[in-house]
């Protein structure tokens, strides 16, 4: 008997074709059952998955490692493993190993720092691997960009290292939260600072990274050092990662100015201020000032890259490990006995953000996205290194302490560059939601 | 006027840079005919061969000090380089020293990953169509940057320059303009000596030596030097190898400038093929030309007073001279006929 009863034709294999191209076309997202229960991707065995969505690859992937480790430390501390990390000083004590009575697994996808390579990695890690949380950043546009996916997708979205104001503020969306601060804190913490170091006549020259958050960093901190009489003399937006910024430093130096603000990140700011300090802008005298540089945003990582060039330089930073309260000590206890060195403010927002989703599902009793919004909405929590914070309903925004930093000038190992001066109170950052505009509108859970 | 002289001297410390590469570019398709697009990665590789000496030099004994713990409770590591503790103060020296002695380090390496570049994967595609050469060299790049990343990281690492030179002259108070104006780091006058005197140095063995009248023979008419019974391959072979170390040198003195990252031979690669388009495909002294040409231009392009009048100009100014210049010119400013035009 002949196993093929038809003879193959063209006809049969073209039909035979187009309909396993269909069944394999249809997004898994209608065939997994992930829309079964009441919300998308509710756990029904012993797991919870968390989607870790970090830069592996590009420019911030050494950043994304550091945040990846936290993550991974996180995901230990939850499921009862290790010395407990922040869990031993939170002031929430609901989590006694798993949440809910599952264990914590994660999945892990590469942003590239890209917003379309970060899209599809959060969307593989929702609809493939059932992932009821993202988290994860490095870049603003990014997190901007996986927010919204994650709003569309009925999941919460635990945004990691984004500093733009729009990420709470005109791009905000009632699944996103944000524990990290944004420009409008560094420019109200920096800025007192900044009086009582160099006065109140100054004539500020601002160099820029031209994306989202150099505009909200220009705008943040110009409003604030303009409030205490600075005079801005120019503002020039630069292209992201540059590279040689000397053509737009050396306008500087007949610019009249005696500060350079360079609102950059990353690889941009340690060839910004590299190349400022070689043109010789800190031996500066402008009308018998001394020219001084100001870097808004600060992280050990980026400090480690511009060597020496950072001495003496004013920033600020969402978290230090330097600091000595007893939660800080804890994590990086934790952090540095697991992976021997401190962890960066980025590792630190990371794990924060994992330990508070797990919270809010525990206390909401379900993974269910809009349960657990609502936990996070408005809960005042302590002991994770901040100091007393607040994630705020109206824009779910943390209040916090901001750090101000400078560039260390005997620094006493490789880890050692920055130091804090100033640990600015909660209330001095705090500002009027509306203020950033956007809706948070409504809450989705898939369903 | 003062402004204008700054960027003046800008664009040239760029346009050097350009120039460098454009010429190893130059002689690589005058010589082999093929499109390198891996150019790029060979002056990274050359900046972490500056990387690399550095940390041989940094090499470090370890001890730890029991009295003093981490902030993770670990006893406090003390590091000493191992120059610093066998050579005392001549180690301190090699170590302010190590960007231009990292040259001695990158010379024969740069010939050796010019040779097995060439040897290894260049020669087999010397019949094949540009397009392949470019599909190939492209993908050797990214290889070559994902090699280093795994190995060096993504963040920048910085390169001080020596002491003597890390600080910057302040040229206008010579020339009477008020001090502070028109300053100028040392260490990029050093770059753009350095630049003039490889590329005089590249002009001078191709003009003045019998292997470069060899070679230069062997770009205008390959087939005929053959029938002479002269190994031109052989030649063309070295000459890679050649374009490969400027390429590497260029790389190595610009640590400094720019904190090497495994993406920047990517970000200098492309502007460096406008270069030597505009100065004609195969020109040597095209090559330079352009090189410094567009650097000034960029450099202009940037200003406060320009970018007022032509937003965006800074971004796209090599492109569009480029175009004019093809569009007038279409050979480039110095470029032979019957290059690129069969």
């Amino acid at each position: 008997m002949s196993l093929i009863r038809k003879p193959l034709n063209r006809r049969s294999i073209l039909r035979a074709g187009a309909m396993g191209g269909a069944a394999l076309a249809t997004p898994t997202i209608f065939t997994s059952g992930a829309w079964s229960a009441g919300y998308l991707n509710e756990p029904t065995g012993a797991e919870v998955v968390l989607g870790f969505n970090v830069p592996q690859t590009g420019a911030y992937a050494d950043e994304g490692a550091d945040e990846l480790r936290a993550y991974q430390l996180a995901v230990k501390h939850l499921n009862g493993e290790g010395d407990g990390g922040l869990l031993n000083t939170f002031s929430s004590k609901v989590l006694q190993g798993g949440v809910n009575g599952k264990k914590v697994a994660y999945v892990t996808g590469d942003t590239q720092t890209k917003s379309d390579a970060a899209r599809a990695s959060a969307k593989r890690m929702i609809e493939k691997d059932g992932a009821v949380m993202i988290t994860g950043g490095s870049s603003s546009g990014v997190a901007i960009a996986v927010q919204s996916l994650c709003q569309e997708a009925g999941v919460i979205f635990m945004a990691g290292l984004t500093h733009s104001n729009d990420t709470t503020g005109k791009d905000k969306r009632k699944n996103g939260f944000r524990h990290f601060f944004n420009t409008e804190m560094s420019g109200a913490a920096l800025a007192p600072v900044l009086k009582n170091n160099y006065g109140t006549d100054r004539k500020a020259y601002h160099l820029t990274a031209d994306y989202t958050w150099g505009w909200s960093q220009e705008e943040s901190i110009k409003k604030y050092t303009e409030d205490m009489g600075w005079e801005t003399t120019a503002a020039v937006r630069t292209p992201l990662g540059a590279g040689d910024f000397s053509q737009y430093i050396t306008p500087v130096l007949n610019s009249g100015a005696d500060v350079l603000v360079l609102n950059h990140y990353g690889k941009d700011m340690v060839n910004s201020l590299t190349q400022a300090v070689q043109f010789g802008l800190r031996d500066k005298q402008v009308d018998g000032k001394d020219f001084v540089i100001v870097v808004p945003l600060y992280s050990r990582l980026m400090a480690q890259g511009a060597g020496e060039n950072v001495k003496g330089i004013f920033g600020s930073t969402n978290w230090h490990w330097s600091l000595q309260d007893e939660g800080s000590k804890a994590f990086v206890k934790s952090f540095g006995q697991e992976y021997g060195f401190p962890p960066s403010q980025a590792a630190h927002t990371c794990y924060v953000q994992t330990l508070l989703y797990a919270d809010a599902a525990q206390r909401a009793g379900t993974f269910d996205p809009c349960a657990i919004a609502a936990a996070l909405e408005g809960f005042e929590f302590d002991g994770m290194g901040n100091g007393p914070t607040l994630y705020r309903a109206d824009d779910h925004q943390c209040f916090k302490d901001v750090l101000v930093v400078k560039g260390k000038e005997n620094p006493t190992s490789q880890f050692d560059l920055l130091e804090v001066v100033e640990v600015t109170p909660r209330s001095q950052v705090e500002y009027p939601a509306e203020m950033l505009g956007g809706e948070l509108g409504t809450c989705n859970n898939g369903a | 006027m003062d402004v204008i002289l700054l960027q003046l001297l800008n664009g040239l410390d760029k346009g050097g840079a350009y120039a460098l590469i454009a010429l190893g570019l130059t002689l690589i398709f005058g010589t082999l005919g093929v499109v390198n697009f891996a150019h790029g990665a060979l002056f990274m590789l050359g900046a972490f061969c500056a990387v690399t000496f550095n940390k041989l030099l940094s090499l470090e004994v370890v001890t730890t000090d029991p009295t003093q713990t981490t902030a993770w409770g670990s006893p406090m590591e003390i590091r000493t380089p191992y120059v610093e503790a066998f050579l005392g103060d001549f180690g301190t020296w090699m170590l302010n020293y190590s960007v231009p002695m990292s040259i001695l380090l990158a010379i024969p390496v740069m010939l050796l990953v010019g040779f097995i570049m060439e040897r290894g994967l260049i020669k087999h595609f010397y019949k094949r169509a540009h397009a392949d050469q470019i599909l190939v060299t492209f993908g050797l790049a990214i290889v070559l940057q994902e090699v280093i990343k795994a190995i060096y990281g993504a963040n920048p690492i910085p390169q001080p320059a020596p002491e003597l030179v890390r600080g910057a002259a302040d040229i206008g108070a010579a020339f009477g303009f008020d001090p502070g104006v028109i300053v100028y780091p040392y260490w990029r006058m050093v770059y753009l000596a350095f630049a003039g005197l490889v590329i005089g140095a590249v002009f001078a063995f191709l003009q003045f030596t019998t292997f470069g009248m060899v070679v230069r023979a062997g770009m205008a008419d390959r087939d005929t030097v053959g029938l002479l019974g002269i190994n031109i391959e052989r030649r063309f072979t070295v000459v890679f190898a050649i374009a490969a170390v400027v390429a590497g040198l260029a790389g190595v003195m610009y640590t400094p400038i720019l904190p090497p990252d495994y993406h920047m031979g990517m970000d200098f690669l492309v502007l460096s093929f406008v270069v030597v388009v505009v100065g004609g495909m195969g020109s040597l002294p095209g090559a330079v030309l352009a090189g410094f040409l567009l650097g000034i231009l960029q450099s202009f392009a940037s200003m406060n007073e320009v970018k007022a009048i032509l937003p965006g100009i800074d971004q796209i100014i090599i492109y569009l001279v480029a175009v004019v210049i093809l569009l007038v010119r279409p050979r480039g400013l110095m470029g032979r006929k019957g290059v690129m035009e069969s």
